[in-house]
């Protein structure tokens, strides 16, 4: 098992640094995830709903859409020069390949997140105070399941036609339950409730981690191998 | 479809008019579900002629949710036998449910506008199946976007398998919201509460669309079959 955790870390590590010496699929990801809050911030009726208010559902959609377009890069990178099949062919389990790609992107997508959030309170001038932590820890339940599909589809809509459209067409449908549970517990945690409200959103993105983590190892193999 | 017909004689052809003659009479006995919604049911005191819809609408659904679950199933099958028939057996049955989500999907709004007061709501039972349309979509798109036989097979079995773990996440997410749906009338513990002659015709429409359902699969089996015959034959 450490031995298969280390391979795993071997290529997130790989992954890693590619991008640090490119920077480029980040730091798109971040401005496209400032943008979305832009255009937020002028979709919205300041006279109507105040900011705090709409807090939770414009930060769970900007980091579903760029978890989405983040995620988009894991394998697109592997495409060229037949990187894919070198990586493949190296003596690394399947299953510590998925999970090192699974790793890379949540190192990714955690970035995005948690440069996304301080823009958040910086535009829409939402106190999060004593809830920071909670915000947080929520967000780190709800990216690790659906990165996990992601991963995995990412893998298959990289050898598609349209992997750019195919990848959120895909995943959306599987973000819909952790953006819930997620929203419904960020709102609870800024209105100050008691974690008792929160219980049952909690279970269910535990759940949903463990069962998609899972799963999602365990097919990898399925959509690389020949 | 652009595929050309297969010779008479080959199994794909002789799947595809089975499929084909059962998909008839199930459309023709569709026409027999209309005549005794419309002249044998009684009239459903509230909601009145609003009700009738439910004779398409529930089949559909059930259909569809048929449907969506072979796929699910066979798609676990498949990364464990690899055996083709059962790729094909699950495109045909994705691309029927789709079919029949549709039209429970439109047939769902029409009966709520006039009921409930508004086309659609998030309630549970709406936002599920709702979202397990789009997932097939989404299945349906992969399978066209995947050139390679073998590839699109273990693809879309993936998708198929993570879809049939999805659906109860979907659905425990969305029950907290209160539901207006309603409840189970057939399938319930105690016994079904409405009247023999609605039960009935009921029961028989559930029959006529599952047997509109093997029907459709089985042409859309038969084409596959086909398809992949000229294929083949385009190759060697």
């Amino acid at each position: 098992m450490s031995e298969a955790l280390r391979l795993a870390l071997v290529v997130a590590g790989k992954d890693l640094r590619a991008e640090l010496r490119s920077r480029t699929a980040l730091l798109s990801a971040l401005v496209f995830s400032a943008l979305v809050l832009v255009i937020f911030n002028f979709a919205r009726d300041p006279t109507v709903l105040a900011a705090a208010d709409l807090a939770p559902s414009v930060l769970w959609v900007t980091f579903a859409l760029a978890a989405t377009v983040t995620m988009n890069r894991a394998f697109t990178v592997e495409r060229e020069n037949g990187a894919l099949d070198g990586l493949l062919l190296a003596p690394i389990p399947r299953e510590a390949i998925f999970l090192g790609k699974l790793l890379a992107n949540l190192a990714f997508v955690g970035t995005v997140e948690a440069l996304t959030l301080p823009l958040l309170i910086l535009f829409f001038n939402v106190d999060f105070g004593r809830a920071l932590p909670g915000v947080v820890g929520v967000t780190a339940l709800a990216t690790l399941g659906f990165v996990s599909v992601g991963t995995i589809f990412g893998a298959m809509a990289v050898r598609t036609r349209f992997a750019e459209l195919l990848l959120p067409v895909l995943l959306l449908p599987f973000m819909v339950p952790p953006i819930i549970a997620a929203v419904q517990v960020t709102s609870r945690l800024l209105a100050g409730r008691p974690l008792s409200e929160m219980g049952g959103w909690l279970r269910l993105l535990t759940l949903y981690d463990i069962v998609f983590v899972t799963l999602c190892t365990m097919v990898f193999s399925a959509v690389v191998d020949e | 479809m652009t595929t050309p017909l297969p010779p008479a004689d080959s199994t794909a052809s002789r799947v595809v008019r089975r499929g084909l003659i059962l998909s008839g009479l199930a459309l023709l006995a569709l026409a027999g579900v209309y005549v005794l919604a419309l002249g044998y049911t009684p009239i459903e005191a509230r909601q009145g002629l609003a009700q009738k819809i439910f004779y398409l609408h529930v089949p559909a659904a059930w259909s569809a949710l048929l449907a969506f679950s072979l796929v699910g199933i066979t798609s676990a099958l498949y990364l464990w036998l690899a055996d083709p028939r059962l790729d094909r057996f699950a495109a045909a049955s994705a691309e029927v449910g789709v079919a029949f989500s549709a039209v429970m999907l439109t047939t769902g709004p029409i009966w709520a506008k006039p009921i409930w007061g508004t086309w659609w709501t998030w309630d549970a039972r709406l936002t599920l199946t709702l979202f397990l349309f789009f997932l097939f979509v989404g299945y349906l798109a992969l399978r066209a976007s995947v050139h390679d036989p073998a590839e699109r097979a273990r693809f879309s079995a993936v998708v198929g398998i993570l879809g049939l773990l999805l659906v109860p996440f979907i659905h425990l997410s969305v029950y907290l919201f209160r539901t207006l749906h309603p409840q189970p009338i057939v399938l319930k513990p105690s016994a079904p509460s409405l009247p023999p002659a609605m039960l009935r015709t009921l029961l028989i429409s559930f029959a006529v669309f599952t047997v509109m359902y093997v029907g459709f699969v089985m042409a859309r089996y038969g084409l596959s079959l086909a398809d992949e015959a000229r294929e083949g034959g385009d190759a060697g």
